[in-house]
């Protein structure tokens, strides 16, 4: 018993093969784009894990440091840090802001932490940690820099000592860590020309210059140049603890947001990304049902195109099962072929992409059940046309 | 037809079958859940590690002389400018005296006048002993011719009435010559008590040195305590350093010290700790260290920001592992050992660090351990890794 469907796809094995490729670019692109969507949501999760904690500390009323500016004293973390089941705490502040590095400016996010407590980069792929107190930098390697690299952001220029991966901010921007004190300023500390103005328009308040009172100018203008702020506390419970408890003990008594793991992700995904993400979800779907239509289109062509070897089949005596089996197999192989070269391709422009694309296995598992349904119902169509055929034809036209 | 297989067409086919299943493999391979996290690695090693602090700071004058008058008043003269070079005691400024100098004219001419008054007091001494010698010889004669019998006794009685009156009139020209000497140093101590306020507002310089600010002109009211003029030492100038608690391990009076001023970047001036503050600022979380210069800096200024490395006493005989290889677990640190090709989490104790990188390792580790340093993702307990020489491609 020979194979029908190899012997005539080894007849015309060319046409097949390109027709896999091109039908496997498309899903390849269908793949791509559940690999952005799913990239999207990576992103905004990504930051939830890489800071190592379990709770974030904000501001009351706010929603978290990335989707709502907050704002808090940098010594609350003392007050914290005494509380039961809280292990670890430390700092952090965020900003988003263009740097600058040999004359191309790209858009990052400062994340300001304190080395040894939650927030640090929890890997690095090249270089090293920061180990001085100020002006060095571990960037995400996204950002284009490389260790040793001087980059300059408001005042001081910062030496990259350390890469890390897959560290980016909700939107997508990688992360450049420095120390919070530096993170501190950058954030808080005005430019020169405004300071001298405010100096000046401080100067000229007689409440604040008053000709009896030496040092009150001084004292009115140092306290307005220091700011100890900081946008979030990081909170790492301790073993055993209840996150959700702890929570509450610093909402209760701290007066202070706290979100736990679960609610930073709510808050993360179905607010920060909502819409985008569903853009994009929107535009997978489509893609979908089009490249669904093709397949079937393609499948019900190519056996349109052999009618009258199927009318020769008939003719010699081959029953419809057998004619039936062989387009159904080819189909099915055709699906194979495409899904193969489309997951390849997928892979391989995957990382050319600015953003993050995230292939899932069980994305692709997905997609390559769905492929054999659609190859499957797509050959019905096609098989309804064979069988329909007129042996006839085998002998007229 | 058997014999016609293995033909081109057969070869092209079996090309294109391999191809696609060898890109598929990739794709196993490379991305799936089972492709095996990247990493790089090291291994511990037994050297001589050379530990240091970072800190930042500012260039302060260690003596700061802030000069101004004691009573309020107006700036009559100021005669120094920022920048420049003064000697202790020379003359800064002067506030207005107001009427200080027609008091010290009338205080003079009050030491005059009691001078005067002396003088005649004197005079009148020395015409009352005269008197005095006079009526008192005048009665010694009437007194022995009294004996002899030539005179009455009443007579004899007038002379020494006359005579001791005149001892009475030169005691009292006596004690008011005292009384105009002691005027005459009462006036003078006047004088010299108003040429002292006089002189207290003469603003001169305590020291040699550098005249840092002025802040009042002549013609501006200031009042008492308030700075003229601002006066330092340019020797003494010094960085005052700011260090991370966390980091400030070790840090002590007389450690060596490499400051970097922000004006002159490039170029590393010696220098020691010289104090270490019993206070530390616990909002920021700091310590300061006070850094003085081997040799001052020219061109320093106060207020520079300068970035000074403490350089601690060497460890020798260390074992040490990079810093990017110590990673936290949960309350400790710990490194990820490579065992197999499997990755291994160990518990260690780390020691020092160094700022270029190297951690010495306490306990947990021996010499010759492979520990992993760079990793492509976060690593887990028995996860199969692939060593590379490098995650990052090379510049290009």
């Amino acid at each position: 018993m020979i194979n029908l469907a190899v012997r005539d796809i080894l007849h015309g094995w060319g046409k097949f093969a390109f027709t896999g490729v091109g039908l496997g670019l498309l899903i390849g692109v269908t793949l791509s784009m559940a690999g952005i969507y799913r990239g999207m949501v990576e992103d905004a999760t990504v930051l939830i894990e890489g800071s190592g904690a379990d709770l974030w500390v904000v501001q009351q009323g706010t929603l978290g440091p990335y989707a709502e500016p907050s704002s808090l004293r940098d010594d609350v973390h003392h007050a914290i840090a005494g509380m039961p089941g809280v292990a670890a705490v430390g700092n952090a502040a965020y900003l988003t802001m263009q740097v600058g590095h040999a004359g191309v400016e790209s858009r990052v996010m400062l994340v300001g932490f304190e080395p040894g407590r939650p927030g640090e980069p929890a890997f690095l792929v090249a270089g090293r940690p920061i180990l001085r107190g100020h002006y060095e930098a571990v960037a995400d390697e996204k950002a284009g820099l490389r260790v040793g690299d001087r980059v300059r952001i408001r005042r001081h220029e910062y030496e990259v000592v350390g890469l890390t991966r897959r560290m980016v901010s909700a939107s997508g921007d990688p992360m450049l860590f420095v120390p919070l004190k530096d993170a501190q300023e950058v954030q808080f500390l005005k430019d020169n020309d405004t300071l001298v103005i405010e100096r000046a328009r401080t100067a000229a308040n007689p409440a604040f210059n008053r000709p009896g009172v030496p040092g009150l100018l001084e004292a009115v203008q140092a306290s307005q140049a220091q700011s100890r702020q900081v946008n979030s506390v990081l909170v790492r419970v301790a073993e055993g603890a209840d996150p959700e408890e702890v929570a509450g003990e610093i909402r209760r008594w701290k007066r202070l947001q706290a979100y736990t793991t679960a609610q930073m992700e709510e808050i993360l995904v179905a607010k920060l990304i909502a819409t985008s993400s569903k853009q994009i979800g929107m535009f997978l779907v489509i893609l979908s049902v089009v490249s669904a239509a093709i397949v079937a289109f393609i499948i019900y062509t190519l056996t349109v195109n052999k009618v009258r070897e199927i009318a020769v089949l008939k003719l010699i005596g081959a029953t419809n099962a057998t004619i039936g089996g062989m387009i159904l197999q080819q189909a099915l192989g055709l699906g194979v072929i495409g899904f193969v070269v489309g997951r390849i391709v997928a892979g391989l422009w995957a990382p050319v992409f600015p953003k993050y694309v995230l292939l899932l296995p069980g994305d692709a598992l997905r997609g390559f059940v769905l492929v054999m349904v659609i190859c499957a119902l797509a050959s019905v169509v096609a098989i309804r046309a064979a069988l329909r055929v007129d042996p006839a034809e085998a002998i007229g036209g | 037809m058997k014999a016609k297989l293995p033909g081109a067409r057969a070869l092209a086919v079996a090309a294109v079958v391999i191809a696609i299943l060898a890109g598929l493999g990739w794709v196993i391979a490379s991305q799936g859940p089972l492709a095996r996290t990247k990493v790089t690695v090291t291994r511990a090693q037994t050297r001589d590690l050379a530990p240091s602090l970072f800190g930042i700071g500012t260039v302060e004058a260690r003596r700061l002389y802030n000069i101004g008058p004691t009573a309020a008043g107006r700036v009559a003269r100021v005669l120094v400018d920022q920048g420049d070079r003064v000697k202790a005691g020379q003359l800064l400024a002067e506030m207005d005296p107001v009427d200080l100098d027609e008091r010290l004219a009338a205080g003079r001419s009050v030491v005059e006048r009691a001078a005067h008054n002396a003088k005649s007091a004197q005079s009148a001494l020395q015409e009352a002993e005269s008197r005095a010698r006079v009526a008192q010889a005048n009665a010694d004669r009437y007194a022995e011719l009294r004996r002899t019998g030539f005179v009455s006794q009443e007579a004899a009685d007038a002379k020494r009435h006359e005579a001791s009156a005149g001892q009475a009139a030169r005691d009292a020209a006596g004690s008011a010559l005292a009384a105009a000497r002691d005027e005459v140093r009462r006036a003078q101590a006047d004088l010299a008590g108003t040429d002292r306020a006089r002189k207290h507002l003469r603003l001169s310089s305590p020291v040699d040195g550098v005249v840092a600010a002025r802040l009042a002109e002549h013609g501006s009211t200031v009042v008492a305590g308030q700075m003229v003029l601002q006066v330092i030492d340019p020797a003494s100038l010094w960085v005052r350093a700011r260090i991370d608690q966390g980091r400030s391990g070790g840090l002590a009076a007389g450690l060596a010290a490499d400051v970097v001023l922000r004006s002159l970047p490039g170029q590393a001036f010696a220098g020691r700790v010289e104090r270490v503050d019993v206070l530390g600022d616990s909002v920021t979380e700091e310590r300061i260290a006070h850094v003085s210069f081997s040799s001052m800096p020219a061109g320093a200024t106060v207020g520079d920001l300068a970035e000074v490395t403490l350089r601690l006493p060497k460890v020798s005989g260390a074992l040490a592992i990079p810093a990017a290889a110590v990673k936290r677990a949960g309350t400790g640190r710990g490194a990820w050992l490579l065992r197999d090709g499997r990755a291994t989490f160990r518990p260690v104790t780390v020691g020092t660090e160094t700022l270029d990188g190297a951690a010495q390792v306490l306990s947990g580790l021996d010499a010759g351990d492979t520990v992993i340093v760079h990793s492509s993702r976060p690593l887990q307990e028995g996860a199969r890794v692939a060593v590379e020489d490098s995650l990052v491609r090379a510049a290009p």
